[in-house]
């Protein structure tokens, strides 16, 4: 039989792709707020931080399509699950770039940190959190409910290098007491890293939902 | 369960318009049928109270029981089975008469002549169909000069004046306003306390709003029938998605 409300198909296509792109731009402005913060580029840093009101713009343009589509659609179904991931992923996407902002603020603030060698544990942090929020993106766009759990997965990681990062900076506040304030801007930068990883993993569980319709409940947590 | 269908044939001539159709209609519920037009649907709905023996070349196989019993069993009597299993139809189909006269007309068929009785019915069966207030000061009036939602509403009261046991409603919304709509609505949702009721609709809103389960139809075969609510988020076959979606239909 010939399909019929093109139109609609195409709309909700569009939701997914500006979905997509969002995502995508929030991933690369947390891998510039970490390149700006291991190389004190307050330049750098301050292009993440005006990048930020364009994912404020791009989620208020994905809220108003979803809206409009429930409105004049109805969806329902996988449709409607489009849309209900649409909502809540972007909110997740939103908050990640709100993280990438953070970083990037201290590393305007204060230029260079300490050297690389007490930043490791916060590179290796945010080289996580990087990996976990473009996978969580890419299962997204290619519809991949292994690689949405595989990220599910990789928050124990995530949350073992967290407590090893928490652990050094700790130790440090104490031995370099001249660095303190530095130590503790440090501390906060871990915390954002270790949150952007709890979003990606909000983002893989609605991709779940998505393709499968399958609520991940608490007791499920990876 | 209310009624049981297994194994449901039905042809009309050479052409076959139901194939294998199994299913089971709780009791107090409220049932939706769907698909696109000649799916099957309505002719399953009239296969429930024997509609489709008024139809000549009609030839059906399989068993469909109501409470357990056979309902093409040689010995059923027809006119009993209308009345425990009534019907409401598309466009109301009132008789030229008083808004009394069509609500006790079935009562007459049955002969019951006794006028306190009857104007108790009269009573009842408004209510119930949400319409008294409506015409509770002019019961004498023509039935014709009703809007069509209050017009269909009494189709619903007359059938309610018989007192049956299932309501069978095919597309009972297609001929109305969306205020008349939604009164129908929320009627069916009040009856469904007392009655069980099977629906055809077309429309997926309303199939979602009004009942407990759906039922899928195409080409003659039931293709997944579930709870709604699981039928309406994730639907198992991709036919009844594409559906319900409007990708085709």
């Amino acid at each position: 039989m010939e399909q019929t409300r093109k139109e609609y198909i195409h709309e909700l296509a569009i939701v997914q792709e500006k979905v997509a792109a969002m995502g995508d731009k929030a991933c690369t402005g947390v891998q510039l707020a970490m390149e700006a913060l291991l190389a004190g580029d307050t330049e750098l840093a301050r292009e993440v931080m005006l990048a930020d009101d364009v994912l404020d713009e791009m989620i208020v343009d994905i809220e108003d399509s979803c809206i409009l589509l429930i409105a004049k659609q109805q969806p329902i179904a996988h449709d409607l699950r489009v849309i209900a991931a649409g909502f809540k992923i972007s909110t997740d996407i939103e908050r990640i770039g709100d993280h990438a902002y953070d970083i990037a603020k201290t590393v305007q603030d204060v230029g260079v940190l300490l050297d690389n060698e007490r930043l490791k544990w916060v590179q290796l942090l945010g080289a996580c959190a990087v990996d976990m929020a473009a996978k969580a993106m890419r299962a997204y766009r290619e519809h991949d409910v292994r690689l949405a759990d595989e990220v599910r997965q990789l928050d124990k990681k995530m949350d073992a290098i967290f407590a090893h990062t928490f652990y050094a900076l700790s130790e440090f506040v104490t031995t370099e007491a001249p660095h303190q304030k530095r130590i503790t801007q440090l501390l906060f930068i871990a915390r954002f890293l270790e949150r952007i990883g709890d979003h990606a993993v909000n983002i893989a569980e609605w991709v779940i939902y998505l393709e499968t319709a399958e609520r991940i409940h608490k007791k499920d947590k990876a | 369960m209310k009624m049981t269908i297994s194994n449901l044939n039905l042809y009309y001539g050479e052409q076959q318009a139901l194939a294998g159709v199994s299913l089971e209609i709780p009791r107090n519920r409220v049932m939706a049928l769907i698909g696109p037009s000649g799916c099957g649907k309505s002719t399953f709905l009239r296969t429930l109270n024997r509609m489709n023996d008024l139809i000549d070349c009609v030839r059906i196989d399989g068993r469909i029981e109501l409470d357990g019993a056979n309902v093409y069993a040689d010995d059923m009597d027809l006119v009993r089975l209308r009345k425990r299993v009534g019907m409401v139809f598309q466009r109301p189909n009132l008789f030229p008469m008083s808004i009394y006269e069509n609500v006790i007309y079935g009562c007459r068929v049955h002969g019951l002549s006794d006028k306190k009785r009857l104007d108790e019915i009269v009573e009842k069966s408004l209510r119930r169909a949400a319409l008294w207030e409506e015409v509770k000061d002019r019961l004498d009036d023509s039935a014709m000069g009703m809007s069509g939602g209050q017009q269909q509403r009494l189709c619903i009261a007359r059938v309610l004046a018989v007192e049956p046991e299932v309501l069978l409603m095919d597309e009972p919304c297609s001929a109305l306003d969306p205020i008349s709509t939604m009164k129908i609505e929320e009627l069916v949702q009040e009856l469904k306390q007392e009655y069980t009721i099977v629906m055809v609709t077309h429309n997926m809103q309303q199939a979602a709003r009004v009942s407990d389960y759906t039922a899928f139809f195409l080409n003659g075969k039931l293709i997944e029938h579930d709870v709604t609510d699981t039928i309406f988020t994730n639907p198992h076959d991709k036919k009844t998605e594409d559906y319900i979606t409007g990708r085709f239909g």
